[in-house]
């Protein structure tokens, strides 16, 4: 058996599942000021009466860190930055203590200008005096060389709890992301840890020793002794849920639009044969913009509660909420009323609904059936075109080979797949708007929660080779290497797939069951004068997004358990 | 986080799969390192500035200013038609207003190709901001363009193509045709007869240095900007001045490249040359995004740049300053030579041989352009290469007046298709290419 407890802002949904079905499905009131209390009790209500021997994994997506990051609620950090040459690193800057040193990395890797040591250990001093227990490292270019970062965390001694290496965190180029997602795993460290300290221990005192495992933004899961290293990964990781439930769903293996309808907005994805569109760069949050691999999705200020309201003679829906729908005691009329007036959503108080959208009707001249006729078309509208955006967007990234330029794939979505709330209400109506074909997921209500519990370990590994230099380099993965001439693409595809395998392993992938894919390979060759000085490659590989193995007949029940077609 | 002053549109195609050879400086690592540097930074992440995804150049649009023989697909591979839809769709989101200003860091480059395309020259196949204008004029009504070529060597391709266009100022800094390829950019080309002076040209002593370059920006290219008014300013941004460019002998760096490009403040720019692929391009193609974007370059430099090294000795400085003289000077006295010009007869003739040395062939060129006041006037190449195929162009300007445009057409009319292997009607006024073939 399989725990997936997925905290939303308003509700923590939970489930129990098999491979025979779907066991048990709980909704707790989410406590945003306790969020451990939350996990808990949806925990104790799924477990209830179960062996825990039986219990397989329990895969968690909370918002703790998300909260913290929004919230500001994080402890100061101290950020040790070396630039060289370009940009000024000020421009990057996190947070007050935040030391601009000496020391460069070109592009290549080698080293433009040395460490000061008197600067590292100034800037120590510093932290140590404000109370600073985590420090972040990053040097421009620490992903061709690790060895300024490792340098300065050596001469940092071990006077902090925790301290966090850019290089570690992704193997791709980009300076000002990587000084973010730095800063963040430093600064959520403390919450992240002390919370799964707790929840760890309040599970074993009920004789529950369960490997736990998180959901991260890219709609993978990684195991929690993975994630102290990483604590950021776990930011975001909400959509990615509902995405993957999504997944978990999607009929055939046809390009798909997901849209998560909810209150406020609606969140689109993209599925390429039952995989998630990822997003090349990384997740966005607050001002930080990071390398922590995601899902590519697109939000709009369009749900069940958007403000609807007459402006400038004109109907407009969204992009606000101001409340609930009139039909459940808000002041402001939404699509929900609407929904409610054209009969596609039951409900025994119509007359409510009816009265709150009256005013703009009648300031427009229309009925109120017209109008929410017209209220529900506006919304459905927004939605395709969303999608349509989000679509145009994907095929529209630049592509740098005459092969890519001519064989790209391009994205065509032949179905949408609803969830959310009000996600089978709105469904009839965009099926009349669109030739693809619109599926409610199954189970919509709780379809995130199945997405945490069936995604599978995801990770990526980034390798670079110079063979001039003699050197192959996955920084991420602590991994430098000597190599000789011979060492080409092929070499080097062979030895980032064995990382990839090892780091799949360790963060809890199945081996049986390890689909990895090449996802970049490059092979250059490097021309000095007129004669080749060696080859520059690059290769990237990844475990992507997907399902675990094994669960096709709880699939199959759930498809059974009614798929609503619009 | 960073805002950028002005919205730039940036095209980065650097042609991963396509090389002229393996080991031709023209080859598939040549913006590998640039691309590094620009992830890296994260330019694409800096607010305001967008990474545009291009789209190919069509046939006609090549037409529009090239004859090439045979025909446009013996002469443009598919990076070329890429290349050139890079500079295009940089020039459309610039005239959209999408964005302030663009920049197609892109490969191929083509200002060595001429007007007749027997082959390749210089690395360039077909000539990427003529087509980008051509382009912009015929959909956007856009008229005077000035196109200022910073590159190392002398932008003969688009000087050719805008010889007798009196409503482009083609500006071109470059070394010393006697020391560098393709030797040719004096001061005394200056346009054919009907646009005299609309053609200029700044040789530079070898090891010119920052100072050297921005003299010639800031005392004649600029106030002949100015006079000239153009709708559109178009840089050719060759990288090749570089202090450690391995084909050529100037001594300009990044700090300067962003300097001049921030004087400059030209609407759009087109990467041509460059070949020091790790030590230059990555820090220039850096300091001309931020210095587009009016962001700070300050910080930008080589990691072995030393002003000290590079500096220009005072032979320098002094012939950079008596060219500068010169060509305000030929500004300043082009509308006496023009009327000088217009007082020959008829039509004026010239005979070129024309060397295309990355193919390595000759083509010969007779050349004659009805002399008019009114507009460009009809143009008619008669060319034969060395690889055979004997050819005859005809020309009709865009704004071409009506006498013009008749002697063009009768140019065509009359001419024994049994002669030629091909002869090819360009009606600019129509937008019309047509081929008569033997």
């Amino acid at each position: 058996m399989i725990i997936g407890l997925d905290v939303g802002g308003t509700h923590t949904d939970v489930v129990l599942l098999d491979n025979a079905g779907l066991l048990r499905e709980v909704k707790v009131t989410t406590d945003a000021s306790d969020l451990f209390r939350s996990v808990l009790k949806g925990l104790d209500a799924v477990t209830e009466g179960v062996n825990s021997a039986d219990i397989r994994r329990i895969v968690l997506s909370t918002t703790l860190t998300t909260n913290a990051v929004i919230q500001n609620t994080i402890p100061a950090v101290g950020m040790i930055v070396s630039a060289g040459p370009g940009i000024d690193p000020e421009h990057f800057r996190t947070n007050p203590h935040y030391i601009c040193v000496k020391g460069s990395i070109d592009h290549r890797g080698r080293e433009v200008e040395p460490v000061r040591p008197e600067e590292i250990l100034a800037a120590a001093e510093h932290f140590r005096d404000n109370g600073i227990r985590q420090v972040g490292v990053v040097g421009k270019f620490s992903v061709r060389n690790p060895a300024h970062e490792i340098r300065i965390g050596e001469l940092l001694g071990d006077s902090f709890d925790k301290i966090f290496l850019g290089h570690r965190v992704s193997g791709s180029l980009n300076f000002g992301r990587r000084i973010a997602t730095t800063y963040l795993n430093a600064a959520v460290y403390p919450i992240h840890k002390s919370f799964f300290d707790a929840v760890l221990n309040s599970l074993s005192a009920k004789g529950m020793h369960l490997p736990l495992r998180l959901l991260k933004a890219d709609g993978g899961n990684m195991k929690l002794e993975a994630s102290i290293e990483y604590p950021a990964q776990t930011i975001l990781s909400g959509p990615a849920a509902s995405v993957m439930g999504a997944v978990a769903m999607a009929a055939g293996d046809e390009d798909a639009i997901v849209m998560d309808i909810g209150g406020t907005t609606t969140d689109l994805a993209v599925l390429i044969g039952r995989a998630p569109v990822l997003d090349p760069h990384g997740i966005a949050i607050g001002p930080y913009r990071t390398v922590i691999r995601s899902l590519e999705t697109l939000s709009i200020g369009m749900g069940g509660d958007s403000a609807v309201r007459l402006q400038n003679g004109r109907l407009s829906v969204g992009p606000h909420r101001e409340g609930p729908a009139v039909l459940f005691g808000g002041s402001t009329p939404t699509p929900t009323d609407a929904l409610a007036v054209m009969g596609d959503m039951a409900h025994d108080d119509c007359g409510r609904a009816r009265d709150g959208l009256k005013p703009v009707a009648d300031q427009m001249g229309v009925s109120v059936e017209a109008l929410a006729d017209q209220v529900v078309e506006t919304a459905c509208r927004a939605m395709l075109e969303a999608a349509e955006r989000l679509t145009a967007h994907i095929n529209g990234k630049p592509v740098y080979t005459l092969h890519e330029f001519k064989e790209g794939y391009r994205v065509q979505p032949r179905s949408v797949i609803v969830l959310g709330g009000p996600a089978p209400y709105f469904a009839r109506r965009l099926q009349r708007l669109t030739p693809m074909q619109v599926r409610v997921v199954p189970r919509w209500q709780v379809a995130n929660a199945i997405g945490a519990a069936l995604a599978r370990t995801t990770c990526e590994v980034g390798l670079f080779a110079d063979t001039e230099q003699k050197v192959a380099n996955a920084p991420a993965e602590n991994f430098r290497q000597a190599i000789t001439d011979g060492y080409d693409l092929e070499a080097a595809t062979t030895q980032a797939l064995g990382l990839l395998r090892a780091k799949a392993l360790e963060r809890g992938a199945n081996p049986d069951y390890l689909e990895m894919e090449v996802v970049e390979s490059q092979q250059f060759n490097m021309v000095r004068g007129f004669t080749t000085s060696g080859r520059n490659i690059r290769v990237r590989v990844q475990v992507k997004p997907g399902l675990i193995h094994g669960y096709d007949n709880l699939l199959k029940s759930l498809a059974a358990g009614g798929e609503q077609s619009a | 986080m960073l805002r950028a002053k002005n919205r730039v549109g940036l095209v980065f195609f650097p042609a991963y799969d396509w090389a002229i050879s393996p080991s031709h400086p023209e080859r598939e690592e040549r913006l590998l390192y640039t691309q590094d540097q620009i992830l890296e930074e994260g330019l694409f992440d800096i607010e305001g500035i967008v990474e545009l995804k291009p789209d190919p150049v069509v046939l006609a649009d090549i037409q529009r200013v090239h004859f090439c023989v045979p025909d446009a697909w013996s002469i443009a591979t598919e990076s070329h038609f890429i290349s050139a839809g890079g500079a295009k769709t940089v020039g459309m989101a610039v005239l959209e207003r999408r964005v302030d200003k663009g920049f197609a860091l892109v490969r191929p480059p083509g200002h060595h190709a001429m007007r007749v395309a027997h082959g390749s020259r210089g690395f360039c196949n077909i000539n990427i901001e003529a087509v980008m204008i051509e382009f912009l004029r015929r959909k956007y009504g856009v008229d005077r363009v000035a196109i200022v070529d910073t590159d190392c060597h002398h932008g003969d391709g688009t000087q050719d193509i805008y010889w007798h266009d009196p409503n482009t100022l083609f500006i071109s800094m470059h070394q010393d045709g006697r020391t560098l390829y393709p030797g040719s950019g004096f001061p005394g080309e200056l346009g054919g007869p009907n646009a005299v002076g609309t053609t200029l040209n700044i040789p530079l002593p070898p090891h010119t240095s920052e100072e050297g370059f921005l003299h010639v920006i800031r005392h004649a290219v600029r106030p002949i900007l100015d006079d000239f008014k153009p709708q559109l300013v178009v840089n050719s941004a060759g990288q090749d001045n570089h202090y450690t460019d391995p084909i050529t002998n100037m001594n300009f760096s990044a700090q300067g490249y962003a300097e001049l490009t921030s004087i400059l403040n030209a609407d759009i720019a087109v990467l041509e040359g460059g070949y020091s692929i790790e030590g230059a391009l990555p820090y220039v193609n850096l300091g001309i995004v931020l210095a587009m974007a009016g962001l700070d370059y300050s910080k930008v430099r080589e990691p072995d740049y030393d002003r000290r090294q590079i500096r220009q000795t005072e032979t320098v400085t002094d012939a950079v300053k008596n060219v500068t003289d010169l060509i305000l000077s030929c500004w300043q006295g082009r509308n006496q030579l023009r009327e000088k010009m217009l007082e020959k007869r008829d039509s004026h003739r010239r005979t070129r041989r024309i060397y295309y040395d990355t193919d390595g062939f000759s083509e010969s060129q007779q050349e004659e352009v009805k002399i008019c006041e009114a507009c460009g006037g009809a143009l008619r190449i008669d060319s034969v290469s060395d690889r055979g195929p004997h050819i005859l162009a005809v020309h009709i300007p865009r704004k071409a007046c009506p006498q013009c445009r008749r002697a063009g057409l009768q140019w065509y009319e009359q001419a024994a298709a049994k002669r030629f292997d091909r002869v090819f009607l360009q009606d600019g006024g129509e937008d019309k290419f047509i081929v008569k073939k033997n």
